[in-house]
């Protein structure tokens, strides 16, 4: 009887509570591995002890730091994100990218790239443009009525994605040179470029998006009982999906066009996380939010230091921890 | 006795096709009210525009002595209920947690639960019967169980009208008769105006205080069991051929339906 019985707001706490203690662990780990540093030296710079070295200073709250809370971020805002096509499309297999939006800011992207433009602001623009685009023509496809069929929705987001992918490949096939290894690379996402403000005005754009998020997420729970049940409960299903969709379309968008198209996590972690603490998305909002971040963190980490030169892209790391984790889990709960 | 859904010269049409004519009927407050009808009669239709999810093209449905539409969202929830048919199980929510929904319509701010809505589904849980289920994941429950927690969600909302689309569809013989006892007690303990769609016309007999029988959005005949389901009519209504008797538990109509081999004995 305990998990029925118990009041929300404490397992919300519970749970968010628990994976923030990941989350910080997850933050203290990405600031005290790379090429210098250990974990020691790491608190001695974050509580000003006496002995710090002014390099290490430099590379923890300058180098080190964005990097881990950009990937925080971008963890949090794909996993938010799956949650959210996952509910809003009843279907367990949806994830962030599912309606085209990966699609539309690939090709701003790639454009971008290939017209020299700088990282950013210069190619995060035209990715952005690029899957707002695609959010248009998603929205445009299935206006008015058919925004509440998720067959439509989903069926719309699977052509648009085609669509891009021919297009992504024209693309790329006139490509040569750096520009090429600079595409590919953001399309398999790429955390390296992280900034300071850079990050902190991602921040400012992505931390609204969540608390909106989480305050329909009751909603979500009614709309997975079926739209009219929904409906019949209260529930302003049009005014629900179309916040949701543009809200969740929106804050991916931003992340996608920062730093490429970073793969699995968005569809995986909602999962794990349903399957840990059960299926009420008040629960499972901020769970993700936090938890997500926290496994992002660790991925980019894993993908930074673990290769002898350079790095590989987290999104390797991703479904190579998270694809067996999932599975692991998926037996023991027998489903 | 007063009216608890009044509707007036109702028309509605998918497209061209119409699919309610000119219905006109009242629901009694307090009754077991079954609309019973052949397949594309438009009986969903017509439990769609009762529970408000459905905007007609024509006319005036009244719940409980006020239009409709005049309602706000939440407080129609509070008034009327809808268990819907086909219901969806994709998602693991626990049977409480299911349940606890039902009280959405009261709730403030992201839907948190207090005390009195924890024992309000605790009640509703044990008026159909599943509050031993309580920790269990829908999914892994019969037909028959997952029914009667929805029912319980839909009771939960604590509705003065209860609306059901066919719930004792695909149930074996001992689960339609639970539901059917349920929503009998549901009336008589709680006084609730039930409405239910269903397509088995002898269940419907044995528990209906009134049969409204529908055929192409219109109503063919409405009135207590006995006075409506005569051999003619129901032949007429649904295209085949039929026997009318007396149920072998009092004054009530018994339908039995006749095979092509057994016509030319008749």
């Amino acid at each position: 009887m305990k998990q029925g019985q118990s009041h929300i707001v404490s397992r919300i706490v519970t749970v968010s509570l628990l994976l923030s203690i990941a989350l910080a662990a997850s933050i203290l780990l990405g600031l005290s591995f790379g090429p210098t540093g250990s974990v020691s030296q790491t608190l001695a710079v974050i509580f000003q002890k006496q002995d710090m070295n002014p390099m290490h200073h430099t590379i923890i709250w300058q180098i080190r730091l964005p990097r881990v809370l950009l990937a925080i971020l971008v963890g949090a805002t794909l996993s938010v994100g799956g949650l959210v096509f996952q509910a809003l499309l009843r279907n367990p297999l949806a994830e962030p990218y599912i309606l085209g939006i990966s699609g539309g800011s690939a090709i701003g992207a790639i454009i971008g790239i290939m017209l020299g433009m700088s990282r950013f602001p210069g190619v995060s623009f035209t990715a952005f443009l690029g899957s707002l685009a695609s959010l248009a023509l998603i929205l445009v496809m299935t206006t008015g009525h058919t925004i509440l069929k998720k067959e439509a929705l989903l069926l719309s987001g699977v052509m648009v994605n085609a669509f891009c992918s021919a297009v992504i490949l024209f693309l790329i096939s006139l490509a040569h040179d750096s520009r090429l290894h600079n595409i590919l690379f953001w399309l398999m996402g790429d955390l390296s470029t992280a900034n300071g403000p850079q990050v902190a005005i991602l921040a400012a754009m992505l931390v609204p998006c969540f608390v909106l998020i989480f305050w329909f997420s009751h909603s979500m729970n009614l709309l997975l009982m079926g739209k009219e049940m929904a409906q019949t409960m209260g529930v302003n299903i049009k005014t629900v999906t179309i916040v949701l969709l543009v809200t969740a379309s929106f804050m991916i968008s931003a992340t996608v066009s920062y730093c490429g198209l970073l793969g699995f996590i968005g569809l995986v972690m909602p999962h794990l996380l349903r399957l840990l603490f059960g299926s009420d998305h008040r629960v499972l909002v901020p769970a993700c939010a936090i938890g997500g971040g926290a496994f992002l963190a660790i991925c980019d980490l894993l993908a930074r230091t673990l290769p002898q030169q350079g790095e590989m892209p987290p999104g390797v790391i991703t479904a190579l921890i998270g694809a067996p984790l999932f599975i692991y889990l998926l037996k023991r709960s027998g489903r | 006795m007063t009216s608890a859904i009044e509707i007036i010269n109702l028309n509605h049409s998918y497209g061209s096709r119409a699919v309610l004519q000119d219905l006109a009927f009242t629901v009694s407050s307090g009754d077991f009210f079954i609309i019973i009808g052949p397949n594309g009669s438009g009986k969903t239709t017509l439990m769609r525009a009762m529970a408000g999810i459905l905007k007609i093209s024509q006319g005036q449905l009244n719940i409980l002595g006020r239009p409709l539409f005049e309602y706000k969202r939440k407080k129609f929830a509070r008034m009327v209920a809808l268990v819907p048919q086909g219901l969806p199980v994709d998602f693991p929510f626990t049977v409480t947690e299911c349940v606890l929904m039902g009280r959405a319509p009261y709730n403030r701010a992201l839907g948190i639960e207090n005390a009195q809505d924890h024992a309000i589904a605790q009640q509703a849980m044990q008026f159909t019967e599943v509050d031993h289920l309580a920790t269990r994941k829908l999914h892994q429950l019969s037909g028959g169980e997952q029914q009667r927690v929805f029912i319980a969600r839909a009771i939960c909302q604590q509705p003065q009208i209860l609306l059901l689309d066919e719930p004792t569809a695909s149930l074996d013989l001992a689960h339609q008769v639970r539901i059917m006892d349920l929503m009998e007690r549901l009336k008589t303990e709680k006084g609730v105006t039930v409405v239910m769609v269903s397509h088995d016309i002898n269940l419907a007999a044995m528990y209906a205080d009134q049969l409204l029988l529908l055929r192409d959005g219109q109503v063919v005949r409405m009135g207590a069991p006995h006075q409506i389901l005569d051999f003619k009519t129901l032949e007429e209504t649904y295209g085949c051929k039929l026997l009318v008797d007396s149920s072998p538990l009092g004054d009530l109509p018994r339908v039995t339906l006749v095979p092509r081999k057994y016509l030319n004995n008749r």
